[in-house]
């Protein structure tokens, strides 16, 4: 079929053509590309480009594991790394603590009916951080708790204060969906309620608390503000340390500090990745 | 039978009852926990004491200080501005951007999507490091010194923050649009660009709604990018830029919130309550549309 | 406008998706102006990436699609003057009906309409006046049964509804062709029945062309002039509904159309075929001689049931299920069934006759007697690749009295040269009775997907598509369903091979 042939070459010719010229709707997406590639990517491999360097007298880089042998050789940076390790992990125990049994009566309807309460939950949020901190500590201090004396504890607080309505939300958005006859058929098998809940209801929320976890964990380890407000500079955590080193202009070491974190992060990701599949991340569901 | 019927539904409604008691308090005891702080600022808004814990008399003079007060007035005009000029753009950009993933191949979009992801797990205070980092570099190597830090660099590193939530809020919504509208809006003679307005932006617009909230909420919060991009411009003039987040921090690191700034928190909350109840009214509001008069034309 | 002209017409048009697949296969077909055409066929048969590209949605690959003898296959679907009814309706929600129907009008531009401004002529493009627009789009809501209803939200309307709304909101751009695509498969059945006659009665009011896609082979029988039977991306028949449904010319359109017995015969005469064990007289047909073996059609309604010995073959009513009007009964004759029905009431375990009008036989090619692989290879261990999997075969066969040696060599006896076969291009052909299918997936050579099943008398006949796209046709008295996976084996004597080239460019030196 000589002739079908040929038509189908000039076809896929005209075609072609087509497509390269006219608009496509995937053409969009070009501003949103060259913006990551600009603002997100660049300013990674910046990063990885200062973590593996130093600056010379004359203000040259030049390849170097200094920033390395530094920050590991540095007992206070890894001091500063295990005290965030260990307050971001019992922050997100506190937060699930308290967050787990609040969402799971919100999303109960014998209890709860109506959004509005939820909507409380997450209200705060909404009032500016920085204020909240503030106020959080003014009102510590005017009960005794003051933050030069207790670091930890007006810290700990503080954090939990902030990122408890980050761990009732996607635990809330979990429980909401909880497959009600799943929970029925546990029952009907002879199991009592605490058999219910460690067999059903507690497999069927892990990948909410896992967003909540991982909501949680991270931005406490690098959380700034909040540990400079309310240990009144007396406790440092890796995000401060990390700040601190740039506020000294040890571009190197920050940015390792930055890479150290970046790897956490990504760890911590592609360990979580596998509970939630193709979820939004859950801060996109405030609204 | 009666009896029992009645003796075991008496039964099943206290259970009931006190479940739901025992629920409620359990919510609202943590409840208050959490509105202790802005309560009690709130309180101690209506009097003029320096410090929180010390009541000196009731008035309204904190707001009228709060109005006086240029700089925070100055910084609370930046941070609306900001937060509306970064939302509309990250808006835009992060609709197009998702439109445009959303129709492309599966192993681009994929790519593009891992991307995306990375500002919204990242550390803010690494995005702000690195966009500083880059920032100077460009400043040193390309610029030769002249400084870049303004309102420019600052709005990049709101946009950063706001644009992946942008995308992943109007990512769902085209992925539950019916494909066929698009070819229905060709089929009766749109062109491509036509069907886009016609049917697919309409269609995702509840997508876009939330995307834009959500950016204005990230900007108005935000502390740690703005504090490190940012540079002199808008109201502030000659001056750094300073937001509501950036002039609070500065204040609090000296001693406590200042008084007038007890007012503030009390109108941010009220429009916060307001926002809320809007929200809450749309999300039950039934689909009702207005009868359109139009018979007879 | 005489009834006789082409409106659209297709020529070798094909399409092959971007993986490979061939999906539309040399399609040709002219559509007659005002006419109400059908393409009918299972889903993934083609029909409606056929119409997708009448619509502009897809481009064909290669082939023609005229319209008015005009070359519209590249244009894009906002250049063509045709509209599509989609199969969920495609209604902009944030629309009502007024403004969904409206939709098109407010983007049309006529040249005409302003010629004669401010006396000097000039052509310009210019939109549809509101007036107008209200006229057109109350009218076309009249012609759907929706008048008083355009200011209500498409939302709050029912199924049955917004489909009208969806055809309203297409024929209200006066298309050349109306493009259905399954437009009634997400109503329920008595909604269904009742838009059927609608449709009907629309397209004769309208006068417009209708060309519509289903799978439903009544919906098909009811409505259209001409029914065009699609199977895996290629034409079968082309035809009235009556046409289809006393003649269809092969099994697979007898089997999808309507109910039928299928049966293998044998020609024994020019007007007599052998099937069910005995010899029948049939109608004298072109194209069949003596011997030849041939599928036979008899739709149930054409078997007669008479007493014991007065018919053409005996057998025993094996069930019945009473069907309002009449009875359906199954016949055992022998091995094999017969459907059929009466309006009598006859019980189970009655002997019975059976005997068909002559006319009521449909006779039809053998569709295939074998499976044939004409790209297959011999690999290095002497086994055939069908597809890209290996079965065991014995290639002796390709040299007669040959042997092998220990090192898998083919040895003449008698010349003694040695013969390597390793990637040698050979057709395979395994006979559709040797193909053995299972659900264990472990036991045989491959595994693939029951894409049609067809009940042949006695036996089915499936055809299994492997995940390489290889098709085996196999008989079996097993019952699967369609989509079911199983297991594909094939007795390695049963496997003949042929080569493609001479044995002695295989020689070993």
């Amino acid at each position: 079929m000589p002739s079908t042939e040929s038509k189908r070459r000039s076809g896929s010719g005209w075609a072609q053509f087509r497509r390269i010229v006219s608009f496509k709707r995937k053409h969009l997406c070009i501003p949103y590309i060259l913006f990551l590639a600009l603002f997100v990517i660049i300013p990674i491999i910046i990063i990885l480009v200062y973590a593996f360097t130093r600056t010379t007298e004359t203000g040259q880089l030049e390849f170097s594991f200094d920033a390395l042998k530094e920050f590991f050789s540095s007992t206070t940076k890894l001091n500063v790394l295990l005290v965030s390790l260990f307050i971001g992990l019992v922050n997100t125990l506190l937060c699930l603590l308290i967050g787990y049994p609040i969402a799971y009566l919100l999303a109960d309807k014998r209890v709860n009916k109506n959004y509005v309460m939820v909507m409380l939950f997450i209200m705060p949020m909404w009032i500016n951080f920085v204020l909240r901190t503030g106020a959080t500590r003014d009102v510590l201090y005017m009960m005794g708790i003051k933050g030069g004396q207790h670091p930890y504890l007006a810290t700990l607080i503080g954090l939990l204060y902030n990122y408890l309505p980050f761990t009732i939300l996607p635990l809330y958005t979990t429980m909401i969906k909880l497959d009600k006859s799943q929970i029925e058929a546990a029952k009907d098998l002879g199991c009592n309620p605490a058999q219910t809940f460690v067999h059903s209801i507690l497999p069927q929320t892990v990948p909410g608390i896992v967003s909540a976890a991982e909501m949680v964990f991270m931005p406490t380890m690098s959380s700034y503000v909040i540990s400079d407000t309310l240990s009144e500079g007396k406790l440092t955590l890796f995000g401060n340390s990390i700040a601190s080193s740039f506020n000294n202009s040890l571009w190197n070491d920050g940015s390792f500090m930055a890479l150290v974190m970046l790897v956490l992060i990504f760890l911590t990701m592609f360990i979580t990745n596998r509970f939630h599949k193709d979820e939004t991340q859950e801060r996109g569901r405030l609204w | 039978m009666t009896q029992n019927l009645t003796q075991n539904e008496r039964k099943i409604r206290k259970n009931a009852i006190l479940r739901k008691t025992i629920g409620q308090c359990v919510i609202w005891l943590v409840l208050i926990a959490m509105y202790i702080p802005i309560m009690v600022l709130i309180a101690y808004s209506f009097t003029r004491a320096a410090n929180i814990g010390t009541w000196t008399g009731f008035t309204f003079l904190l707001y009228a200080d709060l109005f006086n007060d240029a700089e925070i007035m100055v910084a609370l005009g930046n941070t609306v501005l900001i937060a509306l000029i970064s939302s509309a753009l990250s808006t835009v950009l992060g609709t197009c951007g998702a439109i445009g993933a959303f129709y492309s191949k599966r192993r681009s979009r994929e790519v593009l999507e891992s991307v995306n992801q990375i500002p919204v797990v990242n550390a803010e205070i690494v995005i702000a490091l690195s966009l500083t980092v880059m920032f100077v570099f460009f400043q040193s190597y390309i610029l030769g010194g002249s400084n870049v830090f303004s309102f420019w660099t600052l709005l990049i590193g709101h946009m950063v923050l706001q644009v992946p939530f942008v995308y992943l809020s109007v990512k769902p919504k085209l992925q539950q649009m019916d494909p066929a509208l698009y070819e229905a809006a060709l089929d009766l003679g749109c062109n491509q660009t036509q069907a886009l307005w016609k049917a697919t932006i309409p269609e995702i617009m509840p997508g876009v709604a939330s995307g834009f909230l959500l950016s204005i909420t990230l900007s108005l919060d935000d502390f740690i990018v703005t504090a490190f991009t940012r540079g002199a411009g808008l109201l502030s003039g000659d001056k750094s830029i300073e937001t509501l987040s950036t002039l609070v921090q500065a204040k609090i690191k000296k001693g406590p919130i200042p008084p007038e700034m007890r007012a503030l928190t009390t109108l941010i909350f009220l429009t916060v309550l307001a926002v809320a109840i809007l929200v809450t009214i749309y999300r039950n509001r039934t689909v009702k549309k207005t009868r359109k008069g139009r018979k007879g034309a | 406008m005489d009834e006789k002209t082409t409106i659209i017409s297709l020529s070798h048009v094909c399409k092959v998706f971007e993986d490979g697949v061939t999906v539309v296969d040399d399609f040709n077909l002219d559509v007659k102006e005002g006419e109400f055409i059908t393409i009918l066929g299972p889903s993934g048969c083609g029909k409606t990436t056929t119409l997708r590209m009448i619509a502009g949605f897809e481009l064909p690959s290669s082939g023609q699609i005229l319209l008015n003898g005009e070359d519209i296959s590249l244009l894009p679907p906002y250049k063509r003057p045709v509209n599509t009814v989609f199969q969920h309706y495609a209604l902009f929600p944030h629309l009502d009906v007024y403004d969904n129907v409206a939709f098109g009008l407010k983007l049309k531009r006529i040249p005409v309409e302003v010629t004669d401004r401010k006396g000097n002529k000039k052509i310009k493009m210019k939109r549809l006046s509101a007036k107008v627009i209200d006229e057109k789009v109350l009218r076309a809501l009249q012609v759907v049964d929706l008048d008083e209803m355009e200011d209500r939200d498409v939302s709050t309307l029912s199924g049955g509804q917004q489909q009208r709304v969806a055809i309203a909101r297409a024929i209200v751009n006066e298309p050349k062709v109306l493009l259905l695509d399954e437009p009634l498969s997400a109503l329920d059945h008595k909604m269904r029945k009742d838009m059927q006659v609608e449709l009907k009665e629309m397209h004769q009011k309208l006068g417009i062309t209708f060309f519509y896609v289903t799978h439903d082979q009544e919906e098909a029988l009811t409505m259209s002039d001409r029914i065009v039977v699609m199977k895996r991306g290629v034409i079968q028949q082309v035809g009235t509904p009556e046409n289809i449904y006393n003649e269809p010319i092969n099994a697979f359109v007898a089997d999808f159309i309507g109910e039928s017995n299928i049966y293998n015969g044998t020609m024994t005469a020019p007007n007599r075929v052998r099937f069910i064990g005995s010899v029948w007289k049939c109608p004298v047909e072109e194209g069949f001689t003596t011997n030849d073996i041939v599928d036979i059609v008899i739709r149930p309604e054409d078997v007669e049931l008479r007493a014991k010995g007065e018919g053409i073959a005996d057998g025993v009513i094996a069930s019945k299920i009473f069907k309002g009007v009449h009875y359906e009964y199954i016949v055992k004759v022998g091995k094999n069934e017969v459907l059929c029905r009466d309006t009598r009431n006859h019980e189970v375990g009655k002997e019975v006759a059976i005997a068909v009008d002559p006319e009521n036989i449909q006779l039809m090619h053998k569709e295939l007697t074998v499976n044939e692989y004409g790209d297959a290879i011999i690999d290095n261990a002497n086994r055939v690749i069908i597809g890209e999997d290996p079965f065991e075969c014995d290639v002796t066969q390709l040299l007669k009295g040959s042997t092998l040696d220990e090192e898998g060599y083919l040895v003449d006896p008698n010349s003694k040269k040695r013969y390597d076969l390793k990637n040698a291009a050979v057709v395979a052909e395994v006979g559709l009775d040797k193909i053995a299918l299972s659900d264990d997936l472990g036991s045989g050579q491959t595994q693939g997907t029951i894409i049609s099943a067809v009940w042949i008398g006695d036996h089915w006949q499936y055809i299994v598509r492997t995940d390489d796209d290889e098709d085996f046709v196999v008989n079996s008295p097993y019952t699967w369903n369609e989509n079911d996976l199983v297991s594909v084996s094939i007795a390695k004597e049963d496997i003949v091979l042929r080569l493609k080239k001479g044995i002695e460019d295989y020689a070993v030196d």
